[in-house]
């Protein structure tokens, strides 16, 4: 560490420099995702009249309203009065400027009384009440329309997570997230240690051959299993008379699409284990099964844990897997898909967009911060060795 | 609720039992079909033999089989179904293929695929390395690495939601809400729909993918910076070389191995690219992309299995020389020890 920093000094970048850019790039990579945890928390009503910046200030927003009709005029001496507020029930805010045309909302102050001429007089408190006078009776049938500039306080709800949630379905699509995340995190982990073992410390004709087929089909694209799986699976159901989207089948399919590179790591792992611990181990006269269990998987841990995590993110950030094997219906759908169907369901509604992504992204998130120290470690063995 | 938690966990409980058991009973009944008694020497010693013949392949098994029916047979069968017609049932010959050549949507894919590939992996690569040297130098770069690398976590989905707030469009002259357009708006300029501008609105996908696979270049190359040997670069220092220099001269030739690796690594990603477009665009405005014009002919109107047979093909030859250099790489680790 203090050697790199002791090189790279000798770079001779001036260091504030390096520090300011540093922050930028921070910045730039933060502001993002705060940009909908922000979003998420603010009252519906502001979200689509302010950027999501000026949160934590008042918002400012146009609003229209429309006086007492003039048959509620009272007559004071020569004058008549309409009296009332702008605001209806429940409204809040404050007016910070009134006028009478759309494109001139704040034409006069809020609290000074304003000469609309042809002798009315109108003034709006910052509460919203309002004296309008005239020097003659008024005319027409209906109230006057003015148009206001209201000052909203910051307000900040956890009513968006309590709608998406509830009424539009992202509890359920938890739970199935959980349901298909963690089986398909543990058992290609447990197939994929047996498996590794058998190919780093078993003898047996044809072993080259499986490792290079491993190696092999770590890229292979998903893509090309997708048409004939979903005729497999389709034909499977109707032989068994039931459903082809199980989570069995999800689950299967998670398992078979990572074994690759799981086999691959814990591999490269398990066959870098002290090759004595495991001899002498055989010398005492334990089976392979006892080895494994006993002795190499409490070793392989890192790696173990390493292989876990990446599995959890891509099982759970899944999409393709999740609709074609699972389903696009309302109670099959795990979070990716919600969020995704809501895309196109509630596309102009952030309020719902970006609390249901944050619950998206919270669980990853926590494991990310949490585990970054093994995720990293397993990126290194996995990418560094040629991977 | 609690019902559906409850089953939800019973569910998961049988699902990993289930599997933890095969290992266990198989290993079990080996043992009791090739008895190894005292008494009988000859007997025990051909059973032993038996078992280390046949356990290597209890423990391969059920990772051998999954491999055979998710991966190996789909490939050969997605081969055999681009020859066929949108059923899978009648031979067509090339006349998939023939279509693909001639397709104006199948041509906009690969023009869409190719800029990808030509941006995503130079522009992650780049700049991992960048911030991978930036943050080496100060104090508190690990906390900036961590930032960088937190993308990583997120889904597509979720990261093209976050994206598209930042896009997010309102008429001129109305309060922006998107970041972008507020930026936009606030130096003088005129509000744009983003995403439905054609051409463009490609590298404001790619803006994504670069958002969140730049943390993982960064994390492999920082490694690789601190692998290098501080001798070199004391005699690069010796010699008078500047910074710049030391850089491009001494560093990233030692590292040029990892660079690859990172770049490879990405554009594999960068073929199957398929969330970030189905959620932004589903192909509109001239970005589709292979993938999702697989996925597009999978299932319209009925679905189409040549076509789409043909459009996985063809993402699976572009990833071909790489699986080829893999198993070569690999042989060779083996053949060192």
């Amino acid at each position: 560490m203090t050697n790199l920093s002791v090189r790279i000094r000798r770079l001779g970048l001036p260091r504030l420099i390096v520090h300011l850019s540093v922050i930028f790039i921070a910045i730039l990579w933060l502001i993002p995702t705060l940009g909908i945890l922000v979003t998420s928390v603010r009252d519906k009503g502001q979200i689509t009249t302010s950027g999501w910046w000026t949160a934590f200030s008042s918002s400012t927003q146009t609003s229209a309203g429309r006086l007492g009709d003039p048959a509620s005029a009272r007559q004071e001496g020569t004058n008549y009065v309409i009296t009332g507020s702008v605001f209806e029930a429940g409204q809040g805010g404050s007016v910070t400027g009134f006028g009478v045309r759309v494109q001139e909302p704040a034409a006069f102050p809020a609290n000074q009384p304003a000469d609309l001429g042809d002798g009315e007089t109108l003034t709006i408190n910052t509460d919203g009440s309002y004296v309008y006078t005239r020097t003659g009776p008024f005319e027409g049938s209906r109230g006057k329309r003015v148009y206001l500039s209201v000052s909203s306080p910051p307000a900040f709800t956890m009513d968006n997570y309590r709608t998406v949630v509830n009424a539009e379905g992202l509890g359920q699509s938890f739970i199935n997230s959980l349901t298909v995340t963690i089986p398909a995190t543990i058992i290609p982990i447990l197939i994929a240690a047996f498996a590794a073992y058998a190919l780093s410390w078993m003898h047996f004709p044809g072993r080259a051959l499986i490792i290079a087929l491993v190696v092999g089909l770590i890229v292979v694209p998903l893509q090309m299993s997708l048409i004939p799986l979903l005729r497999l699976y389709n034909e499977v159901g109707s032989f068994f008379g039931t459903s082809s989207k199980t989570y069995a089948g999800i689950w299967l399919a998670h398992t078979a699409f990572g074994m690759p590179l799981a086999i691959y790591l814990l591999r490269n792992y398990i066959a870098g284990l002290p090759k004595e611990i495991i001899e002498s181990a055989r010398v005492d006269g334990a089976s392979d099964f006892e080895i494994f269990v006993k002795i190499v998987l409490p070793l392989s841990f890192p790696a173990l844990a390493s292989f876990a995590i990446f599995q959890f993110l891509w099982v759970w950030n899944d999409l393709l897997i999740a609709i074609v094997f699972l389903g696009t219906g309302r109670d099959q759908l795990v979070l990716t898909g919600s969020l995704n169907a809501l895309l196109g369901s509630r596309g102009g509604n952030w309020e719902i967009l970006t609390a249901s992504a944050f619950i998206t992204i919270i669980v990853p998130l926590m494991v990310f911060f949490a585990l970054q120290r093994y995720l990293v470690r397993g990126l290194l063995a996995g990418s560094v060795k040629g991977g | 609720m609690a019902s559906q938690i409850l089953s939800a966990v019973g569910v998961m409980i049988v699902g990993v039992f289930v599997c933890a058991l095969y290992y266990w009973l198989s290993d079990k009944i080996l043992n009791l079909a090739l008895p190894v008694r005292d008494g009988d020497v000859m007997q025990a010693s051909r059973n032993l033999n038996r078992r280390a013949t046949i356990r290597p392949w209890l423990f391969l098994g059920p990772a051998v089989v999954l491999l055979a029916v998710y991966l190996v047979y789909p490939v050969v069968a997605t081969f055999i179904l681009s020859f066929h017609d949108r059923t899978g049932e009648n031979y067509v010959g090339l006349a998939n293929y023939r279509w693909a050549f001639f397709d104006a949507g199948f041509r906009q894919s690969i023009f869409n695929n190719i800029l990808w590939l030509a941006v995503v992996p130079a522009a992650c690569t780049f700049l991992g390395l960048v911030i991978a040297v930036l943050t080496d130098r100060i104090w508190w770069g690990n906390i900036a690495k961590s930032i960088v690398f937190m993308p990583m976590a997120i889904s597509f989905v979720g990261a093209s939601v976050i994206w598209k707030f930042i896009y997010e469009y309102r008429g001129a002259g109305e309060t922006q809400i998107g970041l972008l357009n507020a930026v936009v708006t606030f130096l003088g300029g005129d509000p744009e729909v983003w995403i439905a501008m054609p051409f463009w609105n490609n590298f404001f996908l790619m803006v994504i993918l670069i958002w969140i696979q730049t943390g993982f270049a960064m994390v492999i190359l920082s490694a690789a910076l601190r692998g290098i040997p501080e001798e070199t670069i004391e005699a690069a220092v010796i010699d008078g070389a500047n910074g710049w220099q030391i850089f491009w001269k001494i560093m990233v030739p030692q590292i040029w191995g990892t660079i690859a690796v990172v770049w490879t690594t990405i554009t594999i990603l960068v073929l199957k690219v398929f969330d970030i477009v189905l959620t932004m665009t589903n192909g509109q405005w001239e970005t589709m992309v292979l993938a999702n014009l697989m996925f597009d002919w999978m299932f319209r109107g009925g679905g189409d299995s040549g076509r789409s047979a043909v459009i996985a093909l063809i993402i699976m030859a572009a990833v071909t020389p790489i699986m080829v250099w893999n198993i070569r790489q690999a042989n060779r680790e083996q053949g060192g020890h």
